[in-house]
């Protein structure tokens, strides 16, 4: 009886415990990762070097926090905290810049 | 119910130890309650974490646009080998703190205080290399405040020989090297803590704490640990870098 009534609880999580096969794979996609930064990095791309440089940095965090961090198999309480977090986040920096960009407006 | 029932019982299912665990508080229904509550609260902290480095982040944006050539300058001083190699040390140490918390998991000691020591050398050598690289810019006088001369930036180096800028804009290289200062840090203050962290953990883990089940704080810890190697992903980049071809 308490056994049903803990998994009908809305709060029920199961929990997952990831495999060490799945913590080499991603260790070794992002040392490749970091190896394709650096090399990039010599390549003159212009200002494509910070959009690559960016984009695999942002490729690397995703890998760290689904996997290392488990949040591909945490609750939804713990996404959904994970996701109000970067959302806030990404909120401020815009205001921020929008109050930059704007501020010397035709001056620059 | 004797006690070899109960034994039976707990090697099964592991229901009947972990509603009495030892390390089960009072005020949680179960011991998965307790642990979905750490980790909450965890996430919450790193929460507050991401907005403190965004902070730092966002100014490095803004001054980087305002003092574009000084910032390129800064930049190409940086040893890109070091900052290789100190991403890839990072990186290895939050798979071996992942592997800790898996050991932790599965309640083997052993292995527990192995990729616990495995992550501590790791920590410990990437603080080596940046104070490596400290020393070097101390040597170079680009510390502003303490040791800064603007020389280094007026005549060209060798790597890049086109790097002579006016005196006015060799002096803003200054806040290049004060976020620099400041967000590197910022991040190797937070190795330190982590690393004393984990130093208390191990002393624990060899007491025989935290392979009974009770695997929250060592998966906290592992949070902070992958949230501190996430900032050096970005820092990275963006410092050693966006600005070589500039």
């Amino acid at each position: 009886m308490a056994e049903l009534k803990h998994h009908d609880e809305p709060t029920h999580h199961e929990h997952h415990i990831v495999s060490p096969g799945v913590y080499l794979a991603i260790c070794a996609t992002l040392l490749v990762l970091t190896a394709t930064t650096t090399a990039v990095s010599y390549v003159d791309l212009g200002e494509y070097n910070t959009v690559v440089a960016l984009a695999i940095a942002c490729t690397k965090m995703t890998l760290v926090v689904l996997f290392f961090m488990h949040i591909k198999y945490s609750s939804k309480l713990t996404k959904l905290t994970v996701a109000a977090g970067f959302f806030t986040f990404i909120v401020l920096i815009m205001m921020t810049m929008t109050d930059y960009i704007s501020r010397a407006w035709g001056r620059w | 119910m004797d006690s070899h029932t109960l034994a039976a019982q707990t090697a099964d299912t592991g229901h009947v130890e972990d509603e009495h665990a030892p390390f089960l508080r009072h005020h949680f229904e179960s011991v998965p309650q307790q642990r979905e509550a750490a980790t909450f609260g965890m996430w919450l902290f790193l929460t507050t974490e991401i907005m403190f480095f965004g902070g730092l982040f966002c100014s490095y944006l803004i001054f980087r646009n305002w003092y574009y050539p000084a910032f390129v300058a800064g930049s190409h001083t940086l040893h890109i080998w070091a900052g290789t190699l100190n991403t890839t040390v990072l990186i290895v140490s939050s798979f071996t703190m992942a592997m800790a918390v898996h050991a932790a998991e599965t309640r083997v000691r052993r292995a527990l205080m192995g990729w616990m020591i495995a992550t501590l050398i790791l920590g410990c050598g990437f603080l080596c290399v940046k104070a490596y690289e400290w020393h070097d810019e101390w040597v170079d006088h680009h510390v502003p405040g303490l040791n800064f001369g603007p020389e280094s930036f007026l005549h060209g180096t060798k790597a890049y020989p086109d790097d002579k800028l006016p005196l006015d804009v060799a002096e803003k290289t200054q806040l290049y090297f004060s976020l620099y200062f400041l967000m590197t840090g910022m991040h190797a203050l937070h190795m330190i803590i982590g690393v004393s962290l984990l130093t208390i953990l191990l002393i624990q883990v060899r007491g025989g704490k935290y392979v009974n089940g009770h695997v929250a704080p060592i998966e906290n810890f592992g949070l902070y640990w992958h949230f501190v190697d996430i900032v050096w992903i970005f820092l990275f980049p963006l410092l050693y870098l966006i600005s070589r071809h500039q």
